[in-house]
């Protein structure tokens, strides 16, 4: 390590247990602090996690994985944590998209009507971003159900926000699937305890077998995850949710949430249950899912007519690519395009965390400047709002997957390793989804173009939040340069073995 | 062992019976009582591990996760409970799916 580089401990506090300390802290003197008060913690909270991200990420890129062990207890009685680079590049995601939205809602919340809301906000948007923090970190199942209910009830409760009748509606739907499958996870918990009698995700995972008790654990907590990640057919909760929130909530829910029970299924699968062999067909099945979903959702986008319920059914398509990794990692032979699979994946899950926060903190300025999301309320907003209609554009080219975005790194190396693994028909998803993306995308530009002198256009939009939500989107495009950085931290996979791949 | 087999049977019956009634009644108050009988059979199913084959201690492990999980599932259906409230006063009707005539009326 570099002679000057930052300390990864503070006293006896070591920086990952900070990620967890510093927004649950923040969390809970937001509750305490007055108005103007209460927006500094939030946006200091938001700081200091993110520079602790950043350390702690340049020390895991450096110096390789890591286990920590809370208060000095080992395996199976303590609460371990486990980082290596799949999890340090989702605590990097939320970092990035938590800062900027956490800016960004510093300047939504100011208006005087929100400030009812930003009371909330602030408080919950803290817990959540712990407990999702806490999430990626989390090296054992029956913790990985807690952190799991921590992220719901805050989820729940953001997606709640705005009071109405909607979205209370849309916030206990959600609400309610996401307890049932934490119970269904639970059980499989249950399942797992009793067969092997450990808890641990990396000692399971050396001991799992094929039996049935494990092969049902599997199926409890798959079901789980894809309802929590929305996957077709257990889309249905999102789009009222995610649509109905206020938009830095809708940033939150859609660009990090979903990928919080992405992360805990790679961990499931692919750790947990590296050793079973009860998993192809399942595997396949996901597959199927996945593909049905991109093209569903793409094409539920298309003809909606509201801004954020295009956003929200596109988040349903852009989350079907993900689970095409599942029939790849395991139909595919050669290992090396596991590997390619594997981190294609990861990159459309990053990628798209950015680009759909940038949608929906971008649809959030359209709303505060015309008051209303309808796409006919668009109409001249390029002249308006330049800076929210460029945001949009560059979001939808990562979607849409063109060069040199990351939605085209994504795409490219997912299509490669179909092209690998022989499984033509996956490759529709990639083709197809493209294409109704890129639908749904013009579908929304071209109203930003059409100009309309009868209609009056519009409020102002403040430099912050234009600016957060155009950042976004640049990183959006950025990470696509940064491929090599993102590959290399998930080509050391400590805890991570791929089936048939490489292991460390 | 056959002990542990009739624990895991009705633990999987408790929670098959409250995911059907989770699935089937449109009332919120029921849906919620559903989920709690599914966390029932759930939390049974792991007590009754802790009585492990032969070994005369009993295993605190499970114990303790049920501890957790009741409080987890206590705080989970307050905040389920709290939001159907809400959902009465604005709407009149303790249900998720009559939202569209609400509205529209």
């Amino acid at each position: 390590m570099p002679v000057g580089a930052p300390p990864e401990r503070y006293g006896n506090i070591t920086v990952p247990e900070l990620l967890i300390l510093i927004p649950f802290t923040g969390a809970i003197l937001c509750f305490l602090f007055p108005e103007v008060l209460r927006r500094l913690t939030g946006l200091l909270s938001a700081a200091l996690i993110f520079s602790n991200s950043a350390i702690l990420t340049r020390s895991i890129f450096q110096d390789g994985a890591r286990r920590l062990h809370l208060g000095g207890w080992t395996e199976p009685l303590g609460i371990g944590m486990s980082i290596d680079g799949l999890s340090i590049l989702f605590i990097l995601l939320t970092a990035v998209v938590g800062l900027l939205v956490s800016i960004y809602s510093a300047s939504f919340f100011s208006a005087a009507q929100e400030q009812v809301l930003a009371r909330h906000f602030w408080p919950l948007w803290l817990f959540l971003w712990g407990a999702l923090n806490s999430l990626f970190f989390v090296s054992d199942i029956f913790n990985a159900y807690v952190v799991m209910e921590l992220v719901g009830i805050s989820a729940a409760a953001l997606a709640a926000l705005s009071g109405t009748s909607a979205s209370l509606t849309a916030a206990l739907r959600y609400f309610l699937l996401t307890m049932a499958g934490s119970m269904a996870f639970l059980l499989g918990v249950g399942f797992i305890y009793a067969r092997t009698g450990l808890l641990d995700m990396y000692l399971v995972g050396t001991v799992a077998d094929g039996g049935p008790l494990m092969a049902m654990a599997l199926g409890l907590m798959t079901v789980a995850l894809i309802m929590k990640t929305a996957l077709f057919p257990f889309h249905f909760w999102l789009p009222p949710a995610h649509g109905e929130a206020p938009a830095p909530v809708s940033a939150i829910l859609s660009g990090l949430v979903i990928k919080g029970s992405f992360y805990l299924l790679l961990r499931i699968w692919f750790t947990v249950f590296q050793n079973s062999t009860v998993t192809t067909h399942a595997a396949a099945l996901i597959g199927l899912l996945g593909l049905i979903a991109v093209i569903w959702g793409s094409y539920q986008a298309i003809i909606q007519t509201r801004l954020k319920l295009i956003i929200a059914y596109s988040s349903i398509g852009q989350v079907g690519y993900l689970f095409l990794l599942f029939p790849l990692i395991f139909m595919t032979p050669d290992p090396a395009w596991k590997t390619e699979a594997w981190t294609a994946c990861i990159f459309q899950a990053i990628s798209h965390g950015l680009a759909k926060a940038a949608l929906f903190l971008a649809a959030g300025n359209l709303i505060q400047a015309s008051g209303t999301d309808d796409l006919r309320s668009m109409r001249n907003i390029a002249d308006k709002l330049p800076m929210t209609t460029f945001t949009l554009a560059l979001a939808g080219v990562s979607l849409m997957g063109l060069p040199p975005s990351g939605g085209f790194v994504a795409k490219w190396m997912l299509l490669q390793s179909i092209l690998a693994s022989g499984q033509w028909w996956l490759a529709a998803a990639p083709i197809l989804g493209g294409l109704l993306t890129a639908a749904y995308v013009f579908k929304i530009l071209s109203q930003s173009f059409v100009s309309d002198d009868k209609k009056s256009c519009c409020g102002n939009v403040s430099f912050v939040m234009e600016k957060s939500a155009l950042l976004l989107a640049l990183f959006s495009i950025l990470i696509g340069f940064r491929a090599n950085e993102v590959i290399f931290l998930l080509s050391e996979p400590v805890f991570f073995i791929i089936p048939g791949g490489q292991s460390p | 062992m056959t002990t542990v087999i009739i624990y895991a049977l009705t633990a999987t019956t408790l929670f098959s019976v409250g995911l059907y009634g989770f699935a089937i009644h449109p009332d919120l108050i029921r849906k919620i009582v559903s989920l709690n009988i599914m966390a029932g059979g759930a939390f049974l199913f792991l007590i009754s591990l802790a009585y492990h084959t032969g070994s005369p201690e009993v295993d605190p492990v499970p114990q303790a996760m049920v501890l957790t999980g009741i409080v987890v599932t206590i705080s989970a259906t307050a905040f389920a409970l709290c939001l159907a409230r809400r959902i009465k006063e604005k709407t009149g009707q303790c249900l998720l799916e009559h939202r569209r005539k609400d509205t529209e009326t």
